[in-house]
């Protein structure tokens, strides 16, 4: 039985703070109401937690490996472990989500399925568990990403989902919620909107987070084992909404000696105007049906992000994190695009893990920590580079390979 | 009095309110087009503020939107231009947009200069009810700007009884759950629906929205209502034939 007591739950309007929230046009209002009213009742039921749990463990490969990256550790010069949520099946995090909530749809009496990605994973991740249920399975994308993350689109593709391209705005993650969200509002009593991180209207930020929270769940046990301790020094994820942060995260929140990492993808550099750097650059405002940080003009429109990895390139973040970060229970960091390649592609020579691009910008900042020779730092490894190859192949035909230090972050 | 409720008190039946995007098809058309229209039989603007992100808007809208802030259109013009017409108009004019450009602009400053251009209401369908009742129904009723909410099949009479205590101009009635731009006809459902609002006992006028394009569609729904709004379709008219197409589309609408 999974606990989800803690004193960063939103209250009953979903507000963390002073962000969350649903701002949404009546025409979503039922839909999300009726989600509202009965997310919690359902996933505290016995048998859904039954069958949740039989998934994670025989189908995702639960409990991932919190695995001590010795030749990094000795670098660093602090004990470092990977939270190897790469090697769920499908790739990534996502599927924990994915999981629960189509056994939520299902619950719900949905039939139709629709989701947003970018970098993919979420939508292969939501194929996958439609293929599972035998469910119909419509994944919007931005045009630009649908370029970029060929090899998922392919695989969403042989999942059996449709795939259909997001062509306004900056044709990214945040045009395919968009896209998803005007879906759903043209569909309202058959489908079920998976959405992929902790971001969007009240209740999908708690949903998604108590979905994830199996990874810090498993790091609280799996770091007794190997410590003698629950509780690591540093946590360190990477955050675009910021779901596999929530979930590594969440079981202690209320655990202050454990500091929390967020790390952003700040592009070409955080004011290169080439960004997605969030929280440093953004102010409060709603996006997506949620009061929090986005990166916005002085009259509101949003401002388009830009990250070498699609699954970080989003003007906003989730409530919880604009709250963690406003009460400065989490800090941030960030990466820039090269400093996320110099990263995954020293991690892969160092400990034999091909990271994805998203990762990679947590890896890049490890040596930022303040640590010594005892501090326990967790970084979660939210995914594996498979998707990112041609990013990562790209690289390494240019001449700029040449020069990637085979040492030193 | 605001000039919406002036409006609804002296026409209670084929209220025809006429939805376009401001900076749409050119920057400075907004004056224009709101003599235009007012001349052509129009009895309320609804004023869109072009935003990068409208969520309940389907493809036209996403497209005047999209042009108007790439011609540069943006708030400070916006009530500028709205100050400007105002001098020769006394056209109701409400805006519409989403909250974050109000949140963003500062809401206080936001509902000033609202006031100052001369503009009667708003339209914000992404501020929950209960939220706007807690933290902005006050400032709003002491500026003397009438809102509108949005309500739908989905609703049910309790909600929008709520939505219908709290809309200081109109009801928007939502014909079917949808983005912006759809042009189905009225099924009977939804006649159903607006008939079923009748026993509500409602206090506000209610104009019927979305789908509406035609003078078909209008008569039909204007049956229903104390009239209805064309939005999509008549940015299709802006977008293929300009101002000169005004006349000619509320024409055909009212059947002269
Ligand atoms: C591997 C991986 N990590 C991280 C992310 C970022 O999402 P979130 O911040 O919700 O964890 C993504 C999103 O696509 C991803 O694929």
């Amino acid at each position: 039985m999974i606990h989800y007591n803690n004193s960063y739950n939103p209250d009953s309007e979903g507000f963390y703070g002073q962000f969350g929230g649903a701002f949404i046009p009546e025409m979503l209002f039922s839909n999300i109401n009726n989600l509202k009213n009965q997310y919690l009742e359902i996933i505290k039921d016995e048998s859904f937690q039954k069958e949740f749990d039989n998934l994670l463990k025989d189908y995702v490969g639960r409990p991932t490996p919190l695995y001590f990256a010795k030749r990094l550790s000795e670098e660093i010069g602090a004990k470092i472990y990977f939270k190897r949520e790469d090697l769920c099946h499908t790739g990534a995090h996502k599927v924990n989500n994915t999981i629960g909530q189509i056994l939520l749809a299902q619950r719900l009496g949905k039939t139709r399925i629709i989701a947003e990605t970018g970098a993919g994973q979420h939508g292969v991740a939501t194929a996958t568990v439609c293929a599972l249920m035998g469910i119909q399975c419509i994944v919007y994308m931005g045009e630009i990403d649908i370029a970029r993350q060929a090899p998922n689109v392919q695989r969403m593709k042989m999942l059996g989902a449709e795939v259909r391209p997001a062509k306004s705005g900056s044709k990214t993650l945040k045009d395919a919620t968009n896209e998803a969200i005007r879906d759903w509002i043209n569909n309202p009593i058959d489908t079920h909107y998976i959405i992929g991180s902790v971001v969007g209207p009240h209740p999908y930020p708690d949903m998604v987070a108590k979905f994830q929270s199996v990874i810090s769940e498993e790091m609280k046990w799996q770091l007794k084992e190997k410590e003698g301790r629950e509780n690591p020094d540093y946590i360190v994820a990477c955050v675009g909404g910021g779901s596999n942060a929530a979930g590594a995260f969440y079981h202690y929140l209320d655990e202050p000696e454990v500091k929390l990492v967020l790390v952003e993808a700040a592009g070409e550099g955080i004011y290169s105007g080439k960004s997605a750097a969030t929280s440093i650059l953004g102010s409060r405002g709603v996006i997506h049906g949620s009061m929090t940080m986005l990166m916005q003009d002085p009259y509101g429109q949003i401002i388009e992000p830009h990250s070498i990895s699609a699954g970080l390139d989003y003007p906003g973040i989730g409530p919880l994190h604009a709250h963690l970060i406003d009460s400065k229970r989490a800090q941030v960091f960030a990466a820039t695009d090269d400093q996320a390649i110099e990263a995954a592609f020293h991690i892969t020579q160092m400990e034999g893990i091909i990271p994805a691009l998203e990762t990679a910008h947590a890896l890049a900042v490890l040596d930022q920590m303040e640590v010594n020779k005892d501090s326990v730092v967790i970084v979660n490894m939210s995914g594996r580079g498979d998707k990112d190859l041609n990013t990562y192949i790209a690289v390494q035909d240019s001449d700029k390979t040449e020069n990637i230090p085979s040492s030193g972050i | 009095m605001n000039r919406i409720n002036r409006l609804f008190e002296q026409k209670k039946k084929d209220v025809l309110n006429i939805y376009f995007t401001a900076g749409f098809p050119k920057l400075n058309d907004l004056s224009q087009i709101i003599l235009e229209l007012e001349k052509s039989g129009v009895d309320l603007i609804e004023l869109g503020m072009p935003y990068s992100d409208p969520l309940a808007d389907g493809e036209t809208i996403q497209y005047s939107s999209s042009i108007a802030l790439k011609n540069g259109m943006n708030l400070d013009l916006l009530f500028s231009q709205v100050n400007d017409v105002r001098q020769k108009t006394e056209i109701p004019i409400m805006l519409m947009g989403y909250y974050n450009q109000m949140i963003q602009y500062g809401e206080d400053k936001f509902l000033d200069k609202c006031v100052d251009a001369g503009i009667d209401g708003l339209i914000i369908p992404d501020i929950p009810l209960t939220y706007f009742e807690k933290n902005l129904q006050e400032k709003v009723e002491q500026k003397n700007l009438a809102m509108t909410f949005l309500v739908t099949p989905e609703s049910g009479e309790e909600r929008t009884k709520l939505a219908d205590r709290l809309s200081s101009a109109f009801l928007y009635v939502v014909a079917k759950s949808s983005v912006t731009g759809k042009t189905e006809e009225l099924n009977e459902n939804q006649i159903d629906y607006f008939q079923e609002l009748d026993s509500y006992q409602l206090k506000s006028p209610r104009l019927i929205g979305f789908g509406i394009h035609d003078r078909a569609s209008f008569v039909n729904a204007a049956k229903y209502a104390n009239g209805a709004i064309i939005g999509s379709a008549f940015i299709r008219v802006l977008r293929d034939k300009g101002i000169d197409g005004i006349n000619a589309f509320v024409s055909q609408v009212r059947g002269v």
